[in-house]
């Protein structure tokens, strides 16, 4: 045992981290997004992605789509955590069910004159993104598509005169005909 | 527009308050008034049915309330104002949450449009208590104020029992809106606590245990908060299939310490013949219990060859520290009365002789052993006495945290549940003086005694004017050996012996404090003054602060040393320098 003299036990644990998207079906309530988010921190666990809105007013009903990272126990852990608050409905883990689709938006300026304006134009006509604002130096583009199709325009973008970013962060749906 | 005037449900938020805490059958609360409760304690003076009992600090009130509703099985209330009552209240309210206590505490806050102001005693309520309860609110309209108030008693007492906060601006208190009685509608339909275990589960979990050849049975807290029907069914459980039983701190009681298959609490403090039947077994059924690192000490060698039945209402336990085999999501006593039932129609008890034969080796090797000595106290000896003098009385204990809890867990038998009232997964000093007060206010005939360290009583002290505002006849049974004496065992331990900060040099005279105070002192020195002052004391119908001087030096054990396992305790009689030293060898590291 090469551990220190601790009463606590303090080798840590190498499982390998696994990347899961989270739907989670709150009551829209004050105070519900800080719930969710104070778990995340006073726990330890990561967010790399958060979406919130309210999906269906009439019953206060909010989605929250969080994508998280963790190892298997960590992740199982974060569900009940999550299923456990007062005011959240349902949790559903949409890696695992598998037959999910992810989506996230991202408005992206690029400034330039010239060829790299043209080169940019060309390559968001290619991942299909619309213009939504353009000056004669300038544009910003709408993009949308899953994360990494996002990651990869704005890593084009950067050489043509990437001015900033804005992104959603991730929402998901089940396929099919049934509701989560 | 109708008139209202004539409506008996039309009242201010302040009666609303004292209306629904009547209508939950609440009898005492615990508070301290201040600007942003006026109204409600206004409402309190004018009445009789609820009896607010007035505390010195607000913690106090937290931890006062914490023993009521651990000695009761009903929900502990406290009433605090704004600003520092609310933030006085967040170490019992973090307390009640570590270990599972329903607490209903109800706080003042300044008026709505003062809100974000920083405002005279303001402070964010609901944002700084949102970790340590299991929910809160701050009610901004008169009119949803007792559909709140009835559902944080809901809260509070139903699935795993917590702290619940409702911050009520002093607005909301003047406010004339319509009370309602408690319905089921007032509940937020997401929170559905699951209490009946999954049969088949439950199934899987009798086969495992009918073909055990070394099973264990570990319950917890869990089975305490189920209420007394799991108490019996449990010791039922354990008579009808015969097997070996150990607990917690947070279980003791639930099987009595003078039942035949009581192994003692195991755990980090535990006994040696615990932790090896823990270790070596089988077959392992957790009741109400969550593998705290207290417990389980190193996890990756927790009990290796046992195939594990976990039975949590809490969901959120289930592989948390420890992978279980047959997880059974529900009430402890619910779920152990349709496992004794399947048990006993389908299976026999299984013969484990031979295991019985090896837990008497490790039970001859009498781990809580300790030499005793006719000059000084010992504490153990002195937790002997005390239990001896108070059998035959009702009594209740708590205790503060430190060397004399451990003492306690191990010298004190308890045979009842309830009984036992300490602070295990927060470990808060200061817990178990106002805790007898809440005890002694349930109890009122009954003998509480709170087991104290010198150093921990000293947190909470203060509270011994409330005793005998109330005439609360708590017994105060300090082992003083004028250490912090946990941290001076780890400072010599893992910290070369440097006793950083832990010795208490400017101790009060105990005696003349409780003189002070208005109630009783007593002193023991010499092991031969112990059985006197100990009649004393209970014989006493006032509040004692009891003066034991202990050995100042003397460490607890049997321990598992750092991050090791349960089959490599450090015993008493082996706790040489050198072994002890070798045992900790490595260095030393935080905590």
């Amino acid at each position: 045992m090469n551990q220190p003299a601790s009463a606590y036990f303090l080798e840590e644990r190498h499982d390998p981290n696994e990347t899961h998207t989270l739907s989670v079906l709150v009551q829209n309530e004050p105070g519900v997004l800080a719930r969710v988010i104070g778990l995340f921190s006073g726990r330890g666990y990561n967010i790399d992605s958060l979406t919130v809105s309210e999906t269906e007013s009439h019953k206060h009903l909010s989605r929250i789509t969080i994508v998280t990272t963790g190892t298997p126990t960590v992740i199982e852990q974060i569900k009940h955590q999550l299923d456990r608050m007062i005011p959240v409905y349902r949790v559903v883990d949409m890696t695992i069910t598998g037959r999910s689709i992810e989506r996230e938006l991202a408005m992206v300026k690029v400034r330039g004159r010239g060829d790299s304006r043209v080169e940019a134009l060309r390559l968001a006509d290619a991942f299909r993104a619309r213009v939504i604002d353009a000056t004669t130096e300038s544009f910003v583009f709408e993009i949308t598509g899953n994360s990494s199709k996002i990651s990869q325009f704005i890593d084009l973008m950067r050489p043509l005169g990437l001015v900033e970013v804005a992104r959603t962060g991730v929402a998901a749906i089940g396929r099919g005909p049934e509701g989560m | 527009m109708t008139d209202k005037s004539n409506d008996p449900n039309q009242m201010t938020g302040a009666a609303m308050i004292v209306r629904a805490l009547i209508d939950h059958g609440v009898q005492h609360i615990f508070g301290y008034p201040g600007g942003a409760v006026l109204p409600i304690y206004d409402e309190i003076f004018q009445q009789s049915d609820v009896e607010h009992i007035l505390v010195r600090h607000e913690q106090g009130a937290g931890h006062a309330a914490e023993g009521y509703a651990r000695s009761t099985g009903k929900p502990g209330v406290v009433l605090v104002t704004s600003g520092p009552g609310a933030t006085n209240m967040v170490t019992p309210l973090t307390d009640a949450l570590m270990d599972s206590i329903p607490l209903v505490c109800i706080t003042g806050q300044v008026p709505t449009h003062l809100i974000g102001n920083d405002a005279f005693q303001e402070c964010d309520t609901v944002g700084i208590t949102r970790p340590c309860t299991k929910h809160n609110w701050l009610v901004r309209d008169v009119n949803d104020l007792a559909k709140v108030l009835h559902e944080a008693f809901y809260v509070a007492t139903t699935g795993r029992p917590g702290p619940v906060v409702v911050d009520v601006p002093k607005d909301v208190q003047f406010a004339l809106g319509t009370y309602h009685p408690p319905r089921k509608s007032d509940v937020h339909v997401s929170y559905t606590p699951r209490v009946k275990g999954d049969a088949a589960q439950i199934r899987k979990a009798v086969a495992l245990l009918a073909a055990a050849k070394r099973p264990v049975i570990y319950s917890g807290g869990g089975v305490i908060n189920s209420g007394p029907e799991a108490s019996k069914l449990l010791r039922e459980l354990v008579d009808v299939t015969g097997f070996p039983i150990t607990s917690t701190l947070m279980g003791l009681g639930a099987y009595p310490a003078t039942g035949k298959n009581w192994l003692g609490m195991l755990g980090m403090h535990g006994t040696y013949e615990a932790n090896m039947t823990m270790h070596g077994c089988d077959v392992m059924l957790c009741v109400g219990a969550r593998f705290d690192d207290r417990i389980t000490g190193r996890t990756d060698a927790f009990s290796p060859g046992s195939k594990k039945i976990h039975i949590d209402i809490d969901p959120s336990s289930i592989n948390k520290n420890i992978h279980v085999d047959v997880p059974i999501i529900g009430d402890a006593g619910n779920v152990l009365g349709d496992l004794l039932q399947v048990f006993k129609a389908e299976a026999k008890k299984p013969d484990i002789k031979a295991w019985w034969q090896e837990i008497a080796k490790w039970r001859a090797r009498n781990s809580l052993a300790y030499k005793k000595s006719n000059d000084v106290i010992l504490p153990q000896y002195a937790i002997q006495k005390l239990f001896e003098a108070t059998r035959g009385h009702d009594t209740y204990i708590t205790t503060e945290v430190g060397q004399h809890q451990m003492w306690a867990a191990q010298f004190f038998g308890f045979d009842e549940p309830h009984r036992w009232m300490t602070s295990g997964g927060l470990g808060t000093m200061g817990y178990g003086l106002p805790a007898a007060l809440g005890v002694q206010v349930a109890h009122p005939d009954s003998l509480v005694i709170d087991i104290a360290g010198d150093a921990s009583v000293q947190m909470t002290m203060q509270e011994m004017s409330t005793a005998v505002q109330f005439e609360l006849p708590i017994k105060i049974f300090i082992l003083n050996n004028q250490y912090m004496g946990m941290v001076r065992q780890w400072q010599q331990l893992l910290h070369g012996n440097r006793l950083s900060h832990s010795y208490s040099e400017a101790l009060p005279d105990f005696v003349k404090l409780a003189d002070a105070f208005g109630c009783v002192g007593i002193q023991a020195i010499k092991p031969s003054d112990l059985d006197g002052a100990l009649k004393e004391m209970i014989k006493v119908k006032r509040p004692v602060l009891f003066d034991c001087r202990v050995a100042a030096l003397e460490n607890c054990f049997p321990m598992i040393p750092s991050g090791k396992a349960h089959n490599e305790m450090l015993l008493p009689a082996e706790a040489t320098d050198e072994a002890t030293a070798a045992a900790f060898a490595g260095g030393k590291a935080l905590v």
